[in-house]
This record gives structure tokens, sequence and C-alpha cells, in this order.
């Protein structure tokens, strides 16, 4: 009946099952709709899609299939005219400003450019006028300028770029992925502090034996059940050079959902700044403050931060450095308070740990967070990173009293 | 039975074409929303517009999917059996019945509102999957099978703290509350406060909707907020006039029912000293 439909939906990677299908078939049949388009699409909408995240998704397939419409192109991006200035004031020669000047200033410049971003269709490389790659017109990436400014380059050449325009929906990580994050499992699974806390509501065998024989009577004994106590924050890279490893990411991120009760996590972009956010969807929206985490995540909570460490230096080291906004403080101080703050926090890298040499930014941060505090993000670097967590409190304020020596 | 919205309730066309398939092909239907669009609201308008008893379970991250069910209180019975309490040979009466069994054997088709199912364990919605499939279940200690004469109409509610397993989902419709628009938010408080001063309201919702694009608020008003907000307006029968935005005033009159955050409130003042600073320095 609405074959190309699911398929289009399925094609669409919105998760609908045979299931959901025959049961809209079965709504048509026992006529819960009157025969409208709106209530059709209502009925379609409230049996296959159970994600709101989908929903969009399903509303632009939805218009193709029944009405043969185009796929909606891309919203129009607004490009911030503070950026362009603050590059060019850095690296254009006075003659390109004069020339900048020529073309009628730089609201001008900012008008001919969302224009062309307009007109423009397809891929274009070289030439002197469309914005693309390798030309010398002002707009574009991969040009003679290394720290050029990069619009929507779907592929970062060494995993660097100075700005990045383009408002992508980076996709959340899915935490569903069930295949291969058993062995991952296993490795979290060191991480384990059991403690009883909380209602007793489990019945103490050993306990109650022992009341009843002290008593004379039964007396029934009870205790809190046994849980893992240990609390982790994650923080998660997301997007940029980061989209390779994202198959791997999300197997971790769901081993570890499952693992641990007290789980929070946090995305943030190459290195972290003032602020992370918990929704990809809703980044620019939502977000919170670096500092309240902080604040809010006691120090004996675990820290595990993913990411591959590859940006410029001045990501890092540079106040104004980030890709994405005007940072007042460098990403080093921010790490920096927060491998101060939390004593027990491990760094996974994605990269392959002989490529970690090539990369200043990743040594940058090794030495911000400790050398000994990175791990590839392989089964075994994951069980060493799980077992530097676990390992006792170093430093100067041990959490725990040490052990009394065992007796000769 | 059908579901056309009450005298208390403005439903959306899309949200009633959910509702009806719901109760048509007797499946649950799954709602989310951000807080306070009305989704435990919902459950209550629909078992009142059918005429139907509603039995609310309201979910905790304690509670667990047998609670549901069925508890049987062996420790209860011990105790008991020790004082020779003659009902200690009756196993019945240490089961409790839980929503569910109350919902299954209901006398009338009844609405089943499962609240917030997104505070329990992750195994939650898992462990109830054959019951809410087939809505029977076993009774083990009575070695007996509860099975719903008729299917009760289950409403649940979720506000997306975890995510729910895929193999609930399939079961479910599902539908999302948008934040309502203006027309529908007249609607709203029409339907609220009959005959309410339209002047007043209409600078309310102005005041209100752009209260909701400050950026950086901690937790958006919503509709609840914004029918607590009126109602104390209303109340203090504050004129029109003083809600008129007065740029020295940024802060709302009575904003304690519209901003719940110290954090909020602050950051308004903030916004509303910038402001004014800025009005006198141009």
């Amino acid at each position: 009946m609405f074959q190309r439909f699911f398929a289009e939906l399925r094609a669409a990677r919105i998760p609908v099952s045979l299931k959901e299908y025959l049961l809209l078939i079965e709504s048509m049949d026992r006529a819960v709709i009157d025969a409208r388009v709106e209530d059709f699409y209502y009925l379609a909408r409230a049996s296959l899609v159970k994600d709101e995240r989908h929903i969009d998704r399903f509303d632009r397939v939805f218009g193709q299939v029944f009405k043969g419409l185009d796929g909606v192109t891309a919203a129009t991006v607004e490009l911030p005219a503070e950026w362009l200035r603050n590059v060019a004031a850095r690296y254009l020669t006075d003659e390109e400003k004069a020339q900048i000047e020529a073309l009628g200033g730089w609201d001008r410049l900012m008008e001919t450019l969302r224009e062309r971003l307009r007109e423009q269709r397809g891929r274009h490389e070289g030439g002197t006028k469309w914005i693309g790659s390798g030309g010398t017109s002002p707009f574009g990436n991969q040009g003679y300028n290394p720290e050029g400014v990069r619009i929507g380059q779907p592929k970062g050449g060494q995993g660097r770029a100075v700005k990045v325009w383009d408002q992508r929906e980076y996709r959340n990580l899915d935490d569903s992925v069930e295949l291969g994050t058993r062995n991952i499992k296993i490795a979290l699974r060191r991480l384990r502090k059991f403690a009883r806390t909380g209602a007793p509501d489990e019945f103490d065998l050993g306990g109650t034996i022992d009341q009843t024989a002290r008593h004379g009577y039964l007396d029934i004994q009870m205790r809190p059940e046994r849980r893992n106590t240990i609390k982790v924050l994650l923080f998660l890279d997301i997007g940029g050079s980061m989209d390779g490893h994202i198959r791997l990411c999300e197997e971790m991120f769901s081993a570890a959902r499952s693992e641990f009760k007290h789980l929070d996590h946090f995305y943030f972009h190459n290195c972290l700044y003032e602020y992370v956010w918990k929704d990809n969807h809703r980044r620019h929206a939502d977000r919170t403050s670096t500092a309240e985490v902080l604040r809010k995540y006691p120090r004996d909570y675990k820290v595990v931060i993913v990411g591959d460490a590859a940006m410029s230096p001045y990501e890092i080291t540079q106040p104004g450095g980030s890709i994405e906004h005007m940072n007042d403080e460098p990403g080093a101080i921010w790490l920096k308070r927060i491998a101060d703050n939390y004593e027990h926090l491990v760094w996974l890298n994605p990269t392959p740990r002989p490529q970690w040499a090539h990369s200043p930014s990743c040594g940058l941060i090794r030495d911000i967070v400790g050398p000994q505090r990175m791990f590839e993000l392989t089964l075994g670097g994951l069980d060493g990173a799980m077992r530097e967590l676990s390992a006792r409190a170093r430093g100067n304020a041990p959490l725990l009293p040490p052990l009394p020596a065992p007796l000769d | 039975m059908r579901f056309e919205g009450t005298e208390n309730y403005v439903a959306t066309a899309d949200l009633k074409v959910a509702v009806n398939a719901a109760i048509t092909l007797e499946r649950p239907l799954l709602i989310k929303g951000e807080p306070g669009t009305g989704k435990t609201v919902l459950a209550i308008e629909v078992a009142r517009a059918l005429g139907a008893p509603l039995i609310e379970w309201h979910i905790k991250s304690t509670t667990k999917a047998a609670q549901g069910l069925y508890e049987y209180d062996a420790v209860m019975r011990l105790r008991d059996s020790q004082l020779g309490d003659p009902r200690s040979s009756d196993i019945a009466h240490y089961i409790k019945r839980g929503k569910l069994w109350d919902s299954f054997e209901a006398p009338v088709r009844p609405v089943l509102l499962i609240d917030e199912i997104d505070k329990a364990d992750i195994e939650f919605p898992n462990d109830l999957l054959q019951e809410l499939d087939r809505m029977e279940f076993y009774v083990y200690e009575l070695d007996r099978t509860v099975k719903a004469a008729r299917r009760p109409i289950v409403l649940i509610t979720s506000n997306n703290e975890k995510e729910l397993p895929d193999a609930f989902l399939r079961r479910c419709f599902f539908h999302y509350i948008r934040f309502p628009d203006e027309a529908t938010m007249q609607q709203i408080i029409e339907v609220h406060f009959p005959g309410v001063k339209q002047r007043l309201v209409n600078e309310a919702l102005q005041v209100f909707f752009e209260l909701r694009q400050v950026p950086g608020l901690k937790k958006k008003p919503s509709t609840s907020e914004l029918l607590d907000w009126l109602k104390l307006l209303l109340a203090d029968d504050i004129d029109p006039a003083a809600l008129r935005r007065d740029p020295s005033k940024m802060i709302p009159t009575l904003h304690g029912a519209l901003l719940k955050n110290e954090q909020d409130v602050q950051l308004i003042e903030r916004l509303a000293f910038l402001q004014r600073r800025e009005q006198r320095g141009g």
C-alpha cells in the first residue's frame, strides 16, 4: 500500500520496522481517521516515528513521497561579520584590504558572500569568483593560506581549521549500538566499587540467622541492595576530525551508559572551553558553563575525556583560539582547571598511539592532563585507563586512608 | 469512543489523531514534550472525556516493573505466622495488587496513566513489554493468570531523561507535544480563564514570549507557569498598563510564577541593568 513510503523512510534512516508499518495499515483499515491528508500525516507520524529527533526527517520524506516535492535545501547560514574582520586584520595585506574596500566594504562583502552561497550549486574548485577550494576568492577553503576561513569542508585535511562557519547539526551520539560493545563493557567493568546504600529492600540471610540465634526468636534482617557507586563524568569531542571515529565513540558511549548508574555526559568541540553542552541539536541554545560543571560534580567523580586532540595549537593556547566562538580564556586554562579539580581523570584518544607524536596539539594536551593519563581508545588502552581511574588517589589529598601494614 | 478534547483542554488535531489511534487499536500512547505542556493533564482529560476511571501510576527511580503487577509481602506473612495469626495460611492475604492488575480487572474500560516512565531504571520498560502487549500476566503465588477483560487505554509520559528501548517503542503510538504557538496559547487561556480581559492577556503573552526568547535561561517558562502567572495577575487585578514594557523595568510583575531559578532572575536583572545603562549612554 505504502511500500515506497516505507522504503523511503528506511532509506532516510528512520528506524521503522514491519511491526509499525502493519500498525499503520491496521489503523487505516479500522478507520481511525477520516480520509484527509493531514490526518493521514498525523497518523503515520504517530505510528512510525518514535523519537522527536526523527520528525524532521520524516516530514521531508513524507513531502517527497506524497507531493513529489524536491528535498528541502539546507537552511541559509548566518555569517558573523566580526570573524572575517578579525581574520583579515591579521592576515590580509594592505593591498588586499584596499581591494575589499573597493568591493564596497565588509558589509557589502558579507552580502556578496551570502548571495554567492545562494547562487552556487555543486562543487567548485579553483577560479576567482565562486566559493570553493584552492582558489583566490576571499571565501573557501584549502586555499593558499592554510589558516583561511573554512566553509563546509566535509573532510578536514589535517583535522585543523581556524574557523568553522557551518552550523552543522552534529549527530548526537547514539548509545543504542549493542553490537560489539560487549568487550568494551567487560573492560569498563574494572571500574567498580560496590556499596550498599539506599532503602533496605533485600533479604539478608546471614544477618537473619545471626540475629535469630542471638535473640531466640525469628528476627528478619533487611539490607540495601549492592550497587556500583562509581560516578563517571564523560566529555565527548564531537564533529570535525572526530567524524571518522564516530562508530567507535558510539560503541564506547553505549557501553558506558549501561555500565554505570551515575554517568553524566557533555559534548565539546576540539578543546574544552567555558561551556559544554548535553544535546547537539540544541548546542547553541542550551549549554552548560564549564565552571558550573566543576561546581556541580564533586571531586570524587571519575572524569573520562574522549577526543582525538587533533586541532591547531592556537585552539589550546590562545584566547580567541576556538574555531567556533570568541573565548576569553585559552582552552589550556580550562583543561588545567578540570585536570586539577578531578584527581581521577583519563583522556581516551581514538587515534593510534604512534600518530600522537606527529600532532603538536596532542603533545600540548598530554602535558596539561599528564602524559601517563592519555590512553588509546582500544580495548587495551581502555583497560589501562580503567586501572588508572581506579588506582588509589595520588598526591597530597588521599581520598581513602592507607591500608594498615600486614602483620608479620 | 473518540476523543475530541474537552472544555478544559485544547487538543490540537495531531494530538487527537494520536489519541484516537491509541484508543481504537488498543495500543499504548507514548507522550513526550517539554515539562509543563500538559502531558499528565492529557490523561486526566481523556479519562474525563470518555467517562472512564483513571488509574495513575507515578514512576520513581526506585519503582520496579513488578510493583505494577503485584507484590508478595513474604516478611509480613512470616511475622504473622510467628504470632499465630490464622490469616497466614492463605497466601492471597499477602498479595498486594499493583496498578496494572487494577486496570486489567476494572469493571469499566479504564485509562491507565504511567507517568514519567523515564524516571525508572533502564530495564523498566523492557520488563513491561509482554504485559502491555498481551495485557496479561501470571501470578506464581496464586497459580493463575490475570488477563484484561477489556484492554485499558494506556497513556505513558516521558521527559526524555533516558532513552527508551526500541522493542518498547515499536509497540506504542508516539506523540510529541510541541510548545503551543500564540494562537493556541490564546485558546488555552480562554479555556482556563474565560472572559479574561483581552488586553491584559495580550500584554502578558507578549511579555511571556519575549521572556522565552531570552537566551541562556535555565528553565524557560512553559504553559503551566503562564497559567499560574495569569492567575496571580488576575487575583491582584493588575492594570494592563503596568505590564506594558517599561524599559527601565524589564523584570515582569510577579515574576516569581514565571522564573523558578534564582540564576534566571539574576540573568534577567543583569540584562535589564545593561539595557538601562545603554539607554543612558545613548
